[in-house]
């Protein structure tokens, strides 16, 4: 039954029927009328952020650690510009999110009015779809729209801009059910006859692995499980991307860590040398295949992707089955059951025995240091020290985050978020707040870089505000650590501007925004400092003193295949020098 | 670290599209934003009561760049199919120009009597001009403009390939 109600109250009813509970948001003159029903109701919470950029992210961490759509609310012009960055973000990690912008009144709209930016134009490239609404009455719609969108098939942003005489105008409500999608319905089921090609092809498959990525999270616990059961079933290896991790729980046997630039020696020899690649929801990002024309040369590749254009992008595989990663590997289970495949053991043998002898190389060895905190050592310890609380992870991007990748072990999914297409430095705080605010009780921690958490600082305050205990622990080394190591890889180390000369002191930091700030300098104090971080229930600034000059390992460099890996333990200089070809350094 | 070295291919396709605000810039936006070729590009509601409008492109790539172009037109949420017609067979495809002419005296007639031979319409005419239209496949079109060039050749305006798949059945 329609009901008669203003585009402000059609925006909250929408988002409360479509079981939206917190929304991420920050006021302006052209969301005045959302902001008073915002004020008038309470089913949907509203959470002011400090900045647009953070309030999108924040959703992203909302949506990854939940698996629910995430909700932003940002003004017109600035409000919706300063929103682009997560938008990008939640693109390239399809994370779904719904971000309502006001816009200027639509007689309005074209004429430089205060406050006015092409919203949709601007948005477009950045969004999974995006909508200018300009009459009330196809409002419900839309914004239920948005939300079938942003969740279904390759999840995405979808931002809804409303001007601000739509929000005033009366017109009628629709509710959820009412409203099906013209045009757009992914592909979900695998092909049966693909499925069990599959089969087969992994059944007779003498080197195989493994390769799982986001997709995995994405499609929800009940991928993780069956992914898990299968894997099992066929004993064969697993590594994940960067934004897989904890779909397949670290401590398993078959678990060869994460796999690319950054990844484990054993995981990337295991792609080099396979004969059979199983993808599941990985995308062949170029940070995990490295040099295209020498990425796993002796492989069949199977790729399992519910978004066709992922298939034969980068990488032409033998096999492509498109749908979502639950259906397929129910599929596939099912039919390897039936097949009851009799495995070749002799030649599983022998690859696990390659697999044991890269695994014995220990490639996150790295010099330990009496005097200074290496930056491993103080992951390793806030590992062992909170593995057994119900603990959350955001990062920001650099060094960290892939010391973060390497040395935290993540035994479930959607515990981990992390910055992994756009890389965006500033996203860990942020998201961290999002994470809290989805789960009050759990123990959050941003596993951050001093550079890169300073752009998106001031979301400290959110968190103070809505007395949010997350625990940001900076591993201070006053580089941009990644920046720095490149300059020295590729740049003769002329560190051009990846020091920071003038820092804050982030204990006074952490007590100007009436939180608690702790540091520790020795490897010595880290134990301690660490638990003073997890017995505080306020939220923490730490900061942790590190090595200033050391280098993430091991490493792919640019432009050289799996097998061309850098060693942390024993790189000498003319390795260094001759790591990076020409042709790779123009790479990024 | 050189790719490849795999010849282009032009394709055709045909995209059927919700006849809504910015779905053209989207799909301009796609190439541009891929890097994608556009040869030609003709967009027309044709379902008025659908509200649909039919998009041809004309593209080149190789066979893999093609591929990825109508996956990631497929995915564009107001896009309800999309067809390489290359693919499917040998399209028929037309396009219109309209093409002025200026001359006197033996050059005029020259231009006249190539229109007819050609099959060009005159639509505007004086003394001193002709503006003739026509319609064809590409290379016929490209052709006479060719031929009016030292004739008087003013200004052209074409409206890019429309095409259609052959046979009975619809996209």
């Amino acid at each position: 039954m329609a009901r008669t109600m203003t585009g402000a109250e059609i925006v909250m009813q929408a988002l409360a029927d479509q079981g939206v509970e917190h929304i991420f948001g920050y006021p302006g003159g052209a969301v005045l009328p959302i902001y008073d029903a915002v004020f008038q109701q309470d089913e949907v919470k509203h959470i002011l952020v400090r900045h647009e950029q953070g309030a999108v992210h924040a959703a992203e961490g909302y949506a990854r650690s939940t698996g629910k759509v995430g909700a932003v609310l940002v003004t017109s012009g600035p409000g919706a510009t300063n929103a682009v960055t997560g938008l990008t973000d939640a693109l390239m990690d399809s994370v779904p999110l719904v971000c309502i912008t006001g816009q200027v009144p639509t007689h309005l709209i074209g004429n430089d009015a205060f406050q006015e930016c092409d919203t949709v134009g601007i948005t477009r490239p950045c969004t999974k779809h995006n909508y200018l609404v300009r009459d009330v009455n196809d409002l419900a719609r839309v914004l239920h729209e948005a939300f079938y969108v942003a969740k279904t098939g390759r999840p995405g942003p979808v931002v809804v801009d409303i001007p601000k005489d739509v929000q005033f105008a009366k017109g009628e409500y629709v509710g959820p059910s009412n409203v099906v999608h013209k045009t757009y319905r992914p592909k979900l089921k695998g092909d049966q006859e693909a499925i069990r090609q599959a089969v087969d092809m992994i059944a007779s498959a003498k080197r195989p692995v493994f390769y799982t990525g986001g997709g995995v999270i994405n499609s929800g616990p009940a991928a993780t499980q069956l992914l898990r059961e299968f894997v099992r079933m066929t004993g064969h290896p697993i590594t994940s991307t960067l934004m897989g991790l904890g779909a397949y729980p670290a401590s398993d046997k078959q678990w060869l860590g994460m796999l690319g630039m950054h990844g484990t020696y054993e995981a990337n020899m295991a792609m080099h040398g396979c004969d059979m690649m199983i993808n599941v929801g990985a995308r062949f990002d170029d940070r995990i295949t490295g040099r295209l024309d020498a990425f796993s040369p002796g492989s069949a590749k199977i790729h399992i992707d519910i978004d066709p254009s992922s298939i034969n992008k980068n990488v032409r595989v033998d096999l492509p089955i498109i749908g979502d990663v639950a259906y397929v590997l129910e599929e596939m289970i099912r039919v390897w059951r039936a097949r009851t495949p009799q495995p070749d053991k002799e030649a599983h043998d022998a690859w696990w025995k390659d697999i044991d002898g890269w695994r014995a190389r220990d490639c996150l060895a790295y010099k330990p240091n009496k005097d200074v905190i290496m930056p491993q050592l103080a992951v390793e310890r806030l590992y062992e020290l909170t593995k057994k609380k119900d603990v959350y992870i955001t990062t920001e991007v650099g060094q960290h985050q892939m010391w973060a990748a390497q040395f935290y072990r993540f035994e479930e999914p959607n515990r981990w978020m992390t910055s992994g297409g756009l890389g965006t430095m500033g996203y860990g705080l942020p998201a961290a707040v999002g994470v809290q605010m989805a789960h009050p009780d759990a123990l959050v921690i941003d596993i951050a870089g001093e550079a890169s958490v300073l752009m998106t600082m001031q979301e400290m305050s959110t968190a103070v505000q809505y007395e949010l205990p997350i625990k940001i622990f900076i591993l201070n080394n006053q580089y941009m650590g990644m920046v720095r190591q490149w300059q020295e890889l590729l740049h003769g180390g002329r560190y051009s501007h990846s020091y920071t000369e003038a820092l804050p002191d982030f204990v006074k930091l952490a007590e100007a925004y009436q939180c608690v700030g702790i540091r520790a300098e020795k490897p010595g104090d880290l134990d301690d400092a660490i638990k003073e971080m997890m017995s505080v229930k306020r939220p923490v600034l730490f900061d942790c003193r590190v090595h200033k000059e050391a280098n993430c390992y091991p490493m792919i460099p640019s432009g050289e295949a799996h097998n061309n890996m850098l060693m942390g333990d024993d790189v000498s200089e003319e390795e260094l020098n001759a790591a990076i070809s020409d042709e790779g350094k123009v790479m990024v | 670290m050189k790719p490849l070295e795999i010849a282009n291919e032009q394709h055709t396709m045909s995209v059927l599209v919700d006849n809504e605000p910015g779905v053209l810039a989207r799909v301009i936006g796609l190439f541009s934003g891929r890097g994608y070729n556009i040869d030609s590009l003709t967009v027309s509601e044709t379902e008025h009561e659908a509200h649909l409008s039919r998009i041809t492109i004309v593209t080149t790539g190789t066979p893999m760049v093609i591929e990825q172009i109508k996956s990631q037109l497929e995915r564009l949420v107001p896009i309800h199919s999309v067809r390489d017609l290359t693919v499917s067979g040998q399209p028929m495809e037309r396009e219109l120009a309209l093409i002025k002419v200026a001359g006197k005296g033996e050059k005029r007639v020259e231009a006249l009597r190539l229109a007819e031979a050609f099959r060009a319409q005159v639509i505007d005419a004086s003394t001193e001009h002709f503006v003739f239209e026509m319609t064809g496949k590409l290379n016929k079109i490209e052709q006479f403009i060719l031929l009016m060039k030292p004739l008087g050749l003013v200004e052209v305006a074409r409206t890019g390939i429309a095409a259609i798949g052959r046979g009975p059945k619809r996209m």
